[in-house]
């Protein structure tokens, strides 16, 4: 009873809360580290250093007044944030941050759903997150939503299928989709899966950017042309959900990176066991510390690159990524099956 | 006792978004509750120990070909004026035709399952010791090798297809 109930229902309560405080202070690490590069300090006024910034920013955005434009479609006008938000929370259900832990002398393993198609799970709940996009374009009634939700779907569904194969190629090396499986298969084989597999790593991380919406692919968004895109008509809360989403979802890309080329919660070099101090740091310590590795490269790619223009950036996914995929997945295919 | 609960619960909400995708007037709600029911779907499937195809599901109908459907259906205009509308009566008696070939056919299985009981065992499902990918890849590949080669050249020539009608000039 306590282990099929109650057990997965207080982690589910954990991980919510600890992604939901981690997407508001994900904002001002944003802001912080935007300013550094900038020679600037960022928020400074909010506490030390601006470290209450976020909660500052959240009770804003609680008491804004929230409004629902005359025309608009007010069914899907307030279903688009929430469709958005869910998928970004329900990855994570399958992560693992560690094999296992002790709490109060139970073995808990520090995964929701170690689930046997978890990998596809990921891809299939991140298809369905375009859907808050494009719905909160539709039923907005303007134009510049409209435009940015066409935009967001139209890269969403072009870098998907590189992201996706990159996938089967990780996959074909481990010959799981189990999240769980892929860790244990990259200790098994005493090598992270970058170095096996660095070009799938750099076609998932960039299409890691163009899924989230991020710079420099946040055409969606492109303030000087489409005046904050396919949120422009959301105030108050609603409009805070898509930001929550879009960090949500960086997470999730961060950590699927983490756990399938990284080696999740396994320490740096596995096969050496002269290191075997670095057994001490807990496995989901690790799991945090790469994780966070990839959130500063997603900030610190936004404060140094310009924005791509829309025909480039259709031109890398259809032009170079995909056929880039498509040649990784044979020779890893053809490989597998020679050594 | 709780799979039954899911189970009819589940079936009521398939049924009920498969009536609103057909009755709601607005084209892109028709689209979401079609959304939903294919979701509602994937949950069947989980509940028939078929992860594998309940994640497919999601993944090309939910969201992929929807998608489609959604993007053709907000940027076409569907609004058409009354006078336009197709015969009311003919539609009517087509419709009629569909729904007896329909009626025929569930009773068809009804009957047979009735006069052969043995064909119609619910089989629990349990876990397998390998997992539906490993599974579904084993059947393809050898007793299904011939269909799923066939269906696999079929999608290439709708690809190609499809190119060459996008291909602006000859």
């Amino acid at each position: 009873m306590t282990h099929t109930y109650l057990v997965p229902l207080l982690k589910i309560l954990v991980l919510l809360n600890a992604v939901l405080v981690s997407v508001t202070f994900m904002t001002l690490l944003e802001r912080k580290v935007i300013a550094w590069v900038q020679v600037r300090l960022g928020p400074m006024r909010v506490g030390p250093y601006g470290s209450l910034q976020p909660i500052a920013d959240a009770i804003k955005l609680l008491l804004k007044e929230d409004i629902t434009p005359v025309r608009a479609d007010r069914f899907v006008f307030t279903l688009a944030p929430i469709v958005s938000m869910v998928p970004a929370l329900i990855a994570f259900a399958v992560i693992p941050f560690d094999r296992e832990a002790t709490f109060f002398g139970y073995q808990v393993p520090l995964v929701i759903a170690d689930v046997n198609v978890g990998l596809l799970y990921l891809v299939s709940i991140t298809s369905i997150g375009v859907y808050g996009i494009i719905l909160a374009g539709y039923a907005s009634n303007s134009k510049f939503p409209l435009l940015s939700g066409l935009r967001a779907s139209a890269q969403l569904i072009s870098y998907e299928i590189a992201i996706t194969m990159m996938l089967v190629s990780v996959v074909v090396m481990a010959g799981t989709l189990s999240m769980t499986g892929l860790v244990d298969a990259q200790y098994n084989a005493r090598v992270w899966y970058v170095f096996v597999q660095p070009l799938a790593f750099v076609i998932l991380f960039i299409g890691g950017l163009a899924e989230t919406n991020r710079a420099p692919f946040d055409l969606p968004e492109a303030e000087q042309e489409l005046t904050g895109g396919y949120h422009t008509e959301y105030s108050g809360m609603r409009f805070a959900l898509f930001f929550l989403a879009e960090y949500a979802n960086m997470i999730v890309v961060s950590g699927v990176a983490a756990t399938l080329f990284f080696g999740g919660w396994l320490r740096p070099f596995p096969n050496v066991a002269a290191l075997w101090i670095l057994d001490y740091i807990p496995g989901w310590m690790w799991f945090l510390l790469k994780t966070f590795v990839f959130l500063y490269v997603f900030i610190w790619i936004r404060a140094t690159l310009p924005r791509y223009r829309y025909d480039q950036l259709m031109r890398l996914g259809w032009k170079v990524l995909i056929p880039l995929a498509i040649a990784n997945l044979v020779v890893t295919a053809v490989l597998k099956v020679l050594l | 006792m709780l799979e039954s609960l899911v189970f009819y619960t589940l079936a009521a909400l398939i049924i009920g978004f498969g009536v609103l995708v057909v009755t709601t007037r607005n084209p892109v709600h028709c689209v979401l509750c079609l959304v939903a029911n294919f979701l509602c779907v994937a949950m069947i499937f989980v509940l028939l120990a078929a992860e594998f195809l309940a994640m497919i599901q999601i993944l090309v109908y939910a969201g992929g070909i929807v998608v489609l459907y959604l993007f053709v259906v907000m940027l076409v205009n569907l609004r058409r004026p009354p006078d336009a509308r197709m015969d009311g009566r003919r539609q009517t008696r087509f419709g009629f035709v569909l729904v007896a070939l329909l009626l025929t056919e569930v009773s068809a299985i009804l009957v047979y399952s009735a006069a052969h009981p043995s064909s119609l065992v619910a089989v629990a499902p349990q876990r397998p010791a390998v997992g539906n990918a490993e599974t579904i890849g084993m059947l393809l590949y050898t007793d299904y090798l011939v269909p799923f080669e066939l269906a696999s050249m079929l999608l290439l020539v709708a690809m190609v297809g499809a190119i060459v009608l996008a291909r602006k000039e000859a």
